[in-house]
């Protein structure tokens, strides 16, 4: 267990008993076709224990070159992570190249309507040369309720394979009224060759 | 039931259930109520955290129509002028109802350049104004990976009384670890603020 080291109480407790604790970080090491966190298996909770949750991912690196991540859902006692999703992808991008490839648009192929099942993507192309990842923050909102769609909110910071910083913003519902109770992470194709992905919990108080 | 006890990080801990949580997000170092500062930097422990957060409140330039920004320090060098990629986009909307907008910001971005990066543009100077937002910054201690940050930010515009919602990312374009980081203004001190630095862990 890691030690407070700031020099104060920390604001969070100081100011309103409530914060993010985290609740499982799964490092990847040597390649593997997902991470996945599960309601009840090693040691994750995703249940009305916390209001909402949220997973940081810190340098995920493809194994393939030009691949972008992504998550789907199950809803409680289903498989095959196909859940209905409506989705809505926008980013902003730059090039290394001095003032190249600045702008701001909306990714109509990125999104998801009309009883869309896909892996939803947080992100476009990531390069895989040894330097290049994506990193960002993914937010999910009470997947215990059981009476509301499932609303989620990522954004994801990726070098691009062309070499352009891409800001990716993706948001949508998950369109079930049932809880959701496992998720996971992937490329589009090929593994996850490293990076760490940890989850969060906001604290009910 | 809130926290009575001496350890603050130990109720952080242990609060939710199943396992016991094994860490959360933790203030690192706070520069609290500043004044007429030139700059506010921070050290980046090496291997620290995974991540860090910096919670920028109510920072009040002490020139009109200045930017907000910041850069780093690799280990071992100086100078606050690491080469960052970077993209800005921003919403604005004017207290007279009249204007609204969506749209990227080039002169906000960068492609290699070592300038401060932005998060605001032309700051109002009034007294009741002022920038605040939140800055995060993955994995600076690593030396494979060139180092990816995004932020947010809310803040007057000076012309129009437009409020300016951006939304700045971007990497560091280096392997070498990163161990500083630099708040300025593009000219003249900040006035006032407070910036928190938290680790997440």
């Amino acid at each position: 267990m890691t030690s407070y080291v700031g020099t104060g109480f920390p604001k969070v407790i100081e100011d309103k008993n409530v914060g993010w604790v985290l609740i499982k970080a799964q490092k990847v090491t040597g390649g593997v076709s997902s991470v996945d966190f599960e309601d009840g298996t090693n040691s994750v909770v995703i249940d009305g224990t916390y209001d909402e949750y949220m997973f940081v991912l810190t340098n995920l690196h493809p194994a393939s070159n030009d691949e972008g991540i992504a998550f789907q859902v199950n809803a409680s006692g289903e498989s095959g992570y196909n859940e209905v999703i409506n989705s809505t992808f926008f980013r902003a991008k730059h090039g290394e190249s001095g003032a190249s490839h600045q702008s701001v648009d909306y990714v109509d192929s990125y999104d998801q309507g009309g009883g869309g099942t896909s892996h939803q993507r947080l992100c476009n192309d990531v390069g895989n040369e040894d330097e290049e990842s994506v990193s960002g923050t993914f937010y999910l909102y009470a997947p215990a309720d059981g009476m509301k769609v499932k609303h989620f909110i990522s954004r994801m910071v990726e070098c691009h394979s062309s070499d352009i910083i891409m800001d990716n913003y993706a948001a949508g519902f998950i369109n079930t009224y049932k809880p959701i109770d496992e998720i996971k992470f992937l490329f589009t194709s090929g593994n996850i060759d490293s990076g760490t992905i940890s989850m969060f919990g906001l604290v009910k108080s | 039931m809130g926290y009575v006890g001496l350890n603050p990080q130990s109720y952080l801990d242990y609060q939710g259930a199943g396992s016991q949580p094994t860490a959360g997000l933790e203030l690192v170092d706070s520069n609290v109520d500043f004044t007429g500062e030139s700059t506010i930097e921070f050290s980046i422990p090496a291997n620290g955290y995974d991540s860090y957060e910096f919670y920028m409140v109510n920072i009040h330039p002490a020139t009109d129509s200045t930017a907000f920004g910041f850069q780093f320090n690799a280990e071992g060098a100086s100078g606050f002028n690491e080469n960052i990629t970077s993209t800005m986009f921003k919403a604005e909307h004017n207290e007279g109802d009249s204007g609204t907008g969506l749209g990227y910001h080039t002169a906000s971005s960068q492609g290699n350049g070592t300038s401060y990066q932005r998060m605001s543009y032309d700051m109002e100077i009034d007294n009741d104004e002022a920038f605040s937002g939140v800055l995060t910054l993955f994995a600076p201690s690593s030396t494979t990976y060139v180092k990816p940050f995004m932020a947010k930010g809310s803040y007057i515009h000076h012309s129009g009384k437009y409020s300016q919602n951006t939304f700045t990312a971007g990497y560091i374009n280096t392997a070498s670890a990163i161990d500083e980081i630099s708040f300025k203004m593009e000219s003249g001190n900040i006035d006032a603020g407070s910036i928190y630095m938290y680790g997440v862990k």
